[in-house]
């Protein structure tokens, strides 16, 4: 059960091909709206892999995870323009300012448990919207904008948005190869003890507050990271934008739909999730009620199938588990 | 002297987020089920109040009335349908079933409303009470929340079915051996805290525009509420929501009001983090 | 000594749980811990194991201060329990249960090792069969088996167990007092609460016997089986009195 030997898992590397796959069809066809539409999968496709390092290994619900999307988004964006970072380092400061807020956070927050966590996580993510449009450094409720001559550096606009398509999606492959590293390590089963029952890991000697602020601050990381990411594509950031609560909520159920604590759920979860509201978007019929037809789903899927899909898979089919991850 | 007016200005929008808040502490507390759905029933009430008034010219007042028989029943069809089949797994999945409602009542809302802003057109004229003038419609809200309150407080603890409530509260388990139909109950219950979550919405919406949208805020209010004044704690809700009115009344008078937020979620973290069980509750 | 209680007390609410409760325990050797329900066996346990903060009164571990350390500081200094309720970790094996007693307990093992530790704990306790179940799938008497085999996997100088063999039937608990003997053939040192008196009277070495939170009782089994404090503490189970009074002392 060495870390090397752990890694011949066939299913991870499966996956991991498929995806890079589906990643590099734009790049072959070269069509740009494909290529948005990918984005957006791999962008869901981080978050809620990072969420499920909490959520599906730890057990704790957090209903704010974006604000550590949003920070890092702001941190990033506020390097490039008023110190005149390049896009990577403040990349990576932008994951590592919101590693540095779980950590802190962890500290005080992770003692609450059940939905009192959950509601602290909510809070969080509130105040912090609210401080930002007041923050006057960040721009207060304008945000900050990008001047479009940072493109520049990257080749112009258009070949800017492939070089950011292909970051992401590395970012994507590499989170959902530290989801399964995580996993299958004695780290990971830790977490597995907590989500399972904190009092029966604490007396086992699992020393649970230092292993559920690694995992909140393993969570946070890559959404700090991707935030800069998205919000340099998207070219400004602004308060609501960068803390909707909704898109917190959004991760939640693309972890449940797929099944939490697989590392394959919150992959297919993102890209199921963001297929079907594609599709809904675009047909007449549902294009109003595109909300109601997810919150059916949605609803659907917490009463009859609680595990998710790779969940219920890997239930039905135990011969399976190995290729599903 | 301004000071004086924020003051009961904001006490008295504290009442009807008091109102809020109970509906949200009474599901919570009885049943330990955080609503997600709060906000949309909120905004529903709203509409409601709008609907009646505009196309049947019904008096808000007696619409509330209305109201909050048809969030009762909207409660409980959604305890039935959404809430009783996962009451016992892990709060996560209750949390998003009723989120899951959530959706659903705000897509069809959205669309049947779209988001553009709405108002009642309550004209009661103001009030004046020595050096302060406030609007007719805020004290009638307040005296209506009052009188929620205080009927609440009978049907709890003065009747039959408010027995079995607090029983299912406190022990279902031991509740169901006595004979208790719980699930009746807890329906019951869901019903009572949509009941109260419709009729705030009626009453904001007599002296506030709204959106589909804005029950939101409220259920985020309802929240810092319901922690202030202690989980389960129907009077603690009241009171909170107090606290909470005449903060963001007071607070503007010192700094920008979008500070008013800020302060809010703070205090929100640090109760559950110093004092989970509210101000008013038993220290542990 | 493994393990000293000192004048320990505990009080919830408007209940003295524990008052003025003491006792030694030499390496190796087993210690009943009986009483009636609501005695305060289980709070004993408790308190030595950090769950909660005595009120009064000191926890000395192989000579080290333990009072008021946290649960898993106290687990990795070699300390493991069973839980009288089962705490299964229901959505893992068996096998990963058990490592999750290895990996974290006093040898605070890497996974490759733990798996070898579980492996062998989960045949001595007879789970070996069951290891790639689901913990959640197991019956009463596995399940107190599997909690055996996690307290064990840790590697621990001294396993405090609560109530084993309750639930379990007559061949179970014949099983369970086996491995019970076995675990003390290694040398550990080991508190049982138990209410099975034949079992518990003839596999220690010392009982401990508390009532409403207090001492009344401490000696070989012969000698605590014949104290007439602990018979009168007894005389609301006339059954539990019966089978004190009729026992026969093997030791």
């Amino acid at each position: 059960m060495s870390m090397l030997k752990n890694l011949r898992n066939p299913g991870l590397w499966l996956w991991m091909a498929i995806v890079l796959a589906v990643g590099l069809w734009p790049v072959i066809t070269q069509r740009a709206s494909t290529r948005e539409e990918i984005f957006t999968v791999l962008l869901s496709v981080v978050l809620a892999s990072s969420l499920n390092i909490l959520l599906g290994y730890t057990g704790y619900v957090s209903f704010g995870h974006i604000v550590f999307f949003g920070l890092g988004g702001y941190v990033g964006l506020f390097l490039i323009t008023a110190y005149g970072w390049s896009l990577w380092p403040a990349m990576l400061a932008g994951g590592i300012s919101s590693a540095f807020l779980a950590l802190l956070l962890g500290q005080a927050i992770l003692r609450l448990r059940g939905a009192y966590f959950a509601l602290a996580t909510i809070g969080i993510n509130e105040a912090m919207r609210a401080f930002i449009n007041n923050f006057e450094p960040f721009g207060g409720p304008t945000g900050i904008s990008l001047n479009f001559s940072v493109y520049n550096d990257y080749g112009g606009a258009a070949n800017a948005l492939w070089m950011l398509y292909g970051v992401m999606l590395a970012l994507a492959l590499l989170n959902i190869l530290l989801s399964y590293v995580v996993k299958s390590s004695k780290f990971g089963l830790g977490l597995l003890a907590i989500r399972e029952d904190e009092d029966a890991a604490e007396v086992m000697g699992v020393v649970t507050p230092r292993a559920k602020t690694w995992a909140y601050v393993l969570s946070a990381f890559l959404p700090g990271v991707v935030g800069v990411l998205f919000f340099f594509k998207n070219g400004n950031i602004e308060p609501p934008q960068a803390f909707r609560l909704h898109m917190s909520i959004e991760m939640l159920v693309m972890v449940m739909l797929g099944g939490y604590g697989t590392i394959l759920g919150p992959v297919l979860g993102a890209a199921g999730y963001q297929r079907l509201r594609g599709l809904l978007l675009t047909s007449d019929l549902f294009k109003n009620i595109q909300l109601t037809v997810a919150g059916v789903l949605l609803l659907v899927i917490i009463l009859f199938i609680p595990a998710g899909f790779v969940g219920w898979l890997r239930n039905r089919f135990p011969k399976l588990r190995r290729f599903l991850p | 002297m301004d000071i004086l007016a924020f003051l009961v200005d904001g006490l008295l929008i504290g009442f009807v987020y008091g109102i809020a808040a109970m509906g949200l502490t009474l599901i919570w507390g009885v049943m330990n089920v955080i609503n997600l759905s709060h906000g949309a029933i909120i905004a529903l009430g709203m509409f409601g109040i709008y609907l009646l008034f505009s196309l049947f010219g019904v008096n808000p007042y007696i619409g509330v009335v209305l109201v909050a028989l048809a969030g009762l029943i909207t409660g409980m069809l959604i305890y039935a349908i959404a809430i009783h089949r996962v009451i016992d797994a892990p709060h996560l999945s209750t949390l998003l079933a009723t989120f899951a409602v959530n959706m659903i009542i705000i897509g069809l809302g959205t669309s049947a409303f779209s988001t553009s802003p709405r108002n009642v057109d309550v004209a009661l004229g103001s009030i004046e009470m020595g050096p302060v003038a406030f609007p007719a419609t805020r004290a009638v809200a307040a005296v209506a929340s009052v009188l929620v309150t205080g009927a609440l407080y009978y049907f709890l603890y003065r009747t039959t079915l408010g027995k079995y409530i607090r029983a299912v509260t406190d022990n279902r388990a031991a509740a169901e051996l006595m004979g208790i139909p719980s699930a009746r109950i807890l329906a019951l219950s869901f019903g009572l805290g949509t009941m109260l979550a419709a009729i705030a919405g009626g009453l904001i919406a007599t002296f506030f525009p709204f959106t589909i949208l804005s029950g939101a805020t409220y259920e985020l209010k309802s929240f810092v509420i319901c922690v202030l004044g202690g989980v389960g704690n129907p009077v603690g809700a009241l009171v909170g929501g107090l606290i909470l009115g005449s903060l963001e009344g007071v607070i503007p008078a010192f700094m920008p009001t979008s500070w008013v937020p800020v302060l809010e979620f703070i205090l929100f973290v640090v109760i559950l983090l110093v004092r989970p069980t509210g101000l008013l509750g038993r220290k542990k | 000594m493994i393990l000293q209680v000192n004048n320990v007390s505990k009080r919830f609410g408007g209940l003295q749980a524990l008052s003025g409760v003491s006792f030694e325990l030499p390496e190796g050797q087993i210690m009943g811990l009986i009483g009636p329900n609501g005695a305060g066996k289980t709070t004993t346990f408790n308190v030595i194991n950090g769950v909660y903060p005595p009120d009064t009164g000191t926890v000395v571990f192989k000579g080290s201060d333990i009072t008021g350390a946290k649960t898993y500081e106290i687990a990795r200094q070699g300390l493991a329990r069973t839980h009288q309720i089962v705490k299964p970790l229901n959505e893992l094996t068996v096998r990963e249960n058990v490592i999750v007693g290895a990996c974290f307990g006093r040898q605070n093992l890497p996974l490759g090792q733990a798996t070898d530790v579980a492996n062998e704990v989960m045949e001595f306790v007879g789970l070996g069969k069951r290891a790639d179940q689901l913990a959640g799938s197991l019956n009463v008497g596995q399940k107190k088996r599997l909690e055996m085999a996690r307290a064990l996997a840790a590697r621990p100088y001294l396993l405090l167990l609560d109530e084993v063999l309750a639930g379990l039937n007559p061949s179970e608990i014949t099983r369970m007092t086996e491995i019970v003997h076995k675990i003390r053939e290694q040398g550990i040192s080991i508190i049982m609460i138990e209410h099975v008196m034949q079992a518990v009277m003839s596999v220690s070495d010392f009982v401990l016997v508390l009532d409403f939170g207090k001492p009344i009782a401490y000696g070989t089994p012969t000698e605590v089986a014949n104290d007439p404090k602990v018979i009168e503490a007894y005389l609301g189970d006339p059954k539990l009195a019966e089978q004190l009074s009729s026992h026969d002392p093997v030791s």
